[in-house]
């Protein structure tokens, strides 16, 4: 049972790390326009007109 | 006239010549139109930053003063296609968000310390079947107070500051029970690993709390978003005024901007934007918004107007005044400070169970106590077991019971186009038997329209609505609803309080009053019996058509009163307007029992006499004049073309043409409070079992863990069938 001694906070760093992760999301406002966020990604008008071009 | 637009009241000043205005925006639909905004604004010169929050409908841009000003932005966005409003956040919003984002924290860490207990604590329960060593059950006991002990320290605090204040005012909320159980569940656990004993509570108390949170989310995120949707239709439908300064110039400044002594131009169908006096000029004005009454008011140099009313023919000069003594709007204050104060007596569902919840709770675990100790027990094991008890008890279900209905009901009626003010409408709405409409505006249609029962030649008629694109005559603003054809006639001239005049095919056409189009008045009028009608008269070619434009009932408005009173509801009408123009609603209504030329104080008279008699009234309503009526109701709706302050005292706005929303509130909050219902006897059900095995002291943490989150998630599922039947 002595690899409990890595095992556990290895977990325990694992679930902070999520937890530090969210809140970061959280803080820096990437849950204020839910809705945006899924229709942003639709408009290609960011990628150079000759790459498209090209296909 | 020059004319300048001052926005300054939205505009924040940053540093360095810099600004910031957020604007509420109006048809925003895909994402092609965040890409034009966005871009259209950024290559103004001048403009630092502009970013669309979709879900919001909101834009926040930023500038150099030097460059471009406010007024300019709007303009440039007018041009791209969008009607954008300046926004003026209320307090009440940011400290909602600024809220809401305090409990996602907390539910974020108490959902992270449920889960690393939860593994710890499975690992005993899998241990203490087989061949776990003490000292590991140990470890695994410490190791879980290190996280349940910060992270319910953190978490808990939501239910901590409520509990004391509750107790500082000396009363119990639900957050009492819960502070305790959780604290006694801790501290209890911690005594038990302390002395090496096989059981802790450390998961039951984080989880509780993570349940609780995600209850207190959820009323939250409910209450935000109708609050955010309500303050973007406002800025939409914020009015502006045209501000005379003393130098002579007209400013064009937000009628908010607005402070008593200012002096106010009014032109001819604009909305009255403050209370004032009229200091220059004579006109008519309509009062159906403040009053309720259809006829307009002649009022010239002294005459006292309302905010809300509609300047009819003549431009008008007024000084604004704050509410004076005698004013209509005084008493309207005084009278709902009044009825306020009476309407918070009544008491919410969940606040009634409480009060009986918590001492039953208390007196049961302290009965349990005793009871042990008197059959014998150590004090060590009644006190176990007593804690037990109100962990168990602790009203994990309870407190989702409600919310999660709320919640799921608020969204089904946001979607029929309602905007609930706050949660506990629901019940209210549920509860009501008898529903009292106000005439003018709620049963009426907002905007008069063009009576279709007397049959006049479509083709004049759309000729004619066509040139009252050009006129802003609220008669001919009424009629110009009428045309198909949206583009007004090239060269239309309009005279000032007669008509529009326009070339169509060579000859002449003329609308506008009878002179002004050279018919002889009496002829027409006596072809016409109500007086609730006003009328325009149109002539083209030698043809000449008299159009009546009338208030019109909402077009379902019989389907809804019939449907209404199939459902055992007792319908009445309460106006301010004459009797002879609410008798005809009345009766195509088949309403029997309405009143009219009532004031204020008189609706909210009947209201009383309603609720002496037991009744539990539903006030529908949207003038000035229904506000106190409103308050003093039981629960009230107000059509979302009401006037501001009757807004504010609605339990819920809606939205549209149709009278529909008033069932469907019905409705809807009848299911809702069914559903409330059976959660809460779904909760009391795991109660009922959970809590003998508990005095019987046969209570084990994972008993305890397996029966909240299973009593938590059936009453959560059972919330969702709201969902269902909408």
């Amino acid at each position: 049972m002595n690899v409990l001694i890595y095992l556990v906070p290895l977990a325990l760093l694992l679930g902070l790390t999520g937890l530090v992760a969210f809140l970061w999301s959280l803080k820096s406002g990437q849950y204020d326009d839910l809705d945006g966020a899924a229709v942003r990604i639709l408009p290609d008008d960011d990628v150079p007109p000759s790459a498209t071009r090209e296909q | 006239m020059s004319e300048t637009h001052d926005l300054s009241m939205f505009v924040e000043r940053g540093d360095a010549g810099a600004s910031h205005m957020t604007l509420a925006v109006d048809g925003v639909a895909c994402a092609g139109c965040i890409r034009k905004i966005e871009s259209g604004l950024t290559k103004l010169p001048g403009v630092i930053d502009a970013r669309l929050n979709f879900t919001q409908r909101r834009l926040a841009v930023d500038w150099r003063n030097d460059e471009i000003d406010a007024a300019r932005i709007i303009e440039a966005l007018e041009r791209i296609g969008y009607r954008a409003h300046p926004f003026a956040p209320e307090r009440v919003e940011a400290d909602d968000s600024a809220q809401a984002k305090w409990l996602m924290t907390c539910l974020a860490v108490a959902g992270f310390a449920a889960m690393n207990v939860m593994l710890l604590s499975v690992s005993v329960w899998a241990g203490n079947v087989s061949d776990m060593t003490q000292e590991t059950r140990d470890l695994f006991h410490w190791l879980s107070a290190l996280i349940a002990l910060p992270a319910a320290a953190y978490a808990g605090q939501p239910f901590f500051q409520s509990a004391l204040r509750a107790l500082r005012a000396r009363q119990l909320n639900m957050d009492v029970p819960i502070s305790l159980g959780v604290t006694l569940a801790l501290g209890l656990s911690v005594f038990e690993t302390a002395t090496h004993a096989v059981h802790a509570y450390f998961d039951s108390a984080i989880m509780l709390l993570f349940f609780l949170l995600i209850g207190r989310y959820l009323d939250l995120a409910m209450r935000r978003k109708t609050r955010l949707f309500a303050g973007n239709l406002a800025s939409l439908k914020a009015e502006f005024a045209h501000r005379l300064d003393l130098s002579g110039e007209l400013v064009r400044v937000p009628a908010a901007a607005l402070h008593p002594g200012d002096r106010v131009l009014v032109r001819p169908g604009e909305r009255v934007p403050a209370d004032g006096t009229v200091i220059g000029g004579a006109s008519e004005i309509d009062e159906s918004l403040v009053t309720g009454e259809t006829l307009y008011r002649a009022v010239r140099a002294g005459t006292t107007i309302y905010a809300g009313s509609i300047n009819v023919s003549g431009a008008l000069t007024m000084r604004v005044i704050a509410a004076g003594a005698g004013t209509l709007v005084e008493e309207v204050e005084r009278l709902l400070e009044r009825a306020t104060q009476a309407k918070s007596q009544t008491m919410r569902l969940a606040d009634r169970t409480t009060r009986l919840y918590a001492p039953v709770v208390h007196a049961t675990a302290a009965l349990t106590a005793i009871g042990w100790l008197m059959a014998g027990a150590s004090i060590h094991d009644s006190i176990v077991i007593a804690i037990a008890v109100l962990i168990i008890t602790c009203p994990c279900a309870i407190a989702l019971a409600i919310p999660t209905v709320q919640m799921i009901a608020a969204g089904s009626l946001f979607r029929g186009g309602i905007i609930l003010n706050g949660g506990d409408a629901i019940e209210r709405l549920a509860e009501a038997d008898t529903v009292v409409f106000d005439k003018t505006g709620t049963l009426t249609l907002p905007e008069p329209r063009v009576d279709a029962a007397m049959g006049i030649d479509p083709e004049v008629l759309e000729q004619a609505a066509r040139l009252a694109l050009s006129s802003h005559h609220p008669l001919a603003t009424a009629l110009a609803r009428a045309a198909r054809e949206r583009s007004p006639y090239s060269g239309a001239i309009e005279e000032p309080g007669q008509g529009v005049r326009v070339l169509i095919d060579g000859t002449e056409a003329r609308l506008g009053s009878a002179k002004f189009c050279g018919v002889a008045e009496q002829t027409q009028i006596a072809a016409w019996p109500d007086a609730g009608a006003s009328f325009i008269t149109f002539t083209h070619a030698g043809k000449t058509a008299t159009i009546p434009i009338r208030q019109s009932l909402r077009p379902d408005a019989v389907a809804v009163t019939t449907a209404l009173s199939q459902r055992g509801m007792h319908l009445m009408v309460l106006s301010g307007d004459r009797a002879q123009a609410v008798a005809p609603v009345a009766d195509t209504l088949g309403i029997g029992d309405w009143l009219a030329g009532l004031t204020p104080a008189e609706k909210i008279a009947v209201i009383e006499r309603l609720k002496l008699q037991g009744r539990r009234v539903l006030m529908v309503g949207d003038g000035l004049n229904d506000a106190p009526a409103l308050a003093a109701a039981y629960v009230s709706l107000s059509p979302i073309t009401a006037a501001h302050l009757t807004q504010a005292h609605a339990d819920a706005l809606f939205l549209g043409d149709l009278l529909a929303p008033v069932l469907r509130a019905v409705t809807v909050s009848r299911r809702a409070r069914t559903l409330m219902k059976q959660n809460l006897a779904l909760a009391a059900i795991y109660n009922a079992l959970a809590v003998p095995l508990a005095i019987a002291g046969l209570v084990t943490p994972l008993i305890a863990a397996v029966a909240m989150s299973g009593s938590s998630l059936l009453v959560t599922l059972n919330a969702l069938r709201a969902r269902l039947a909408s």
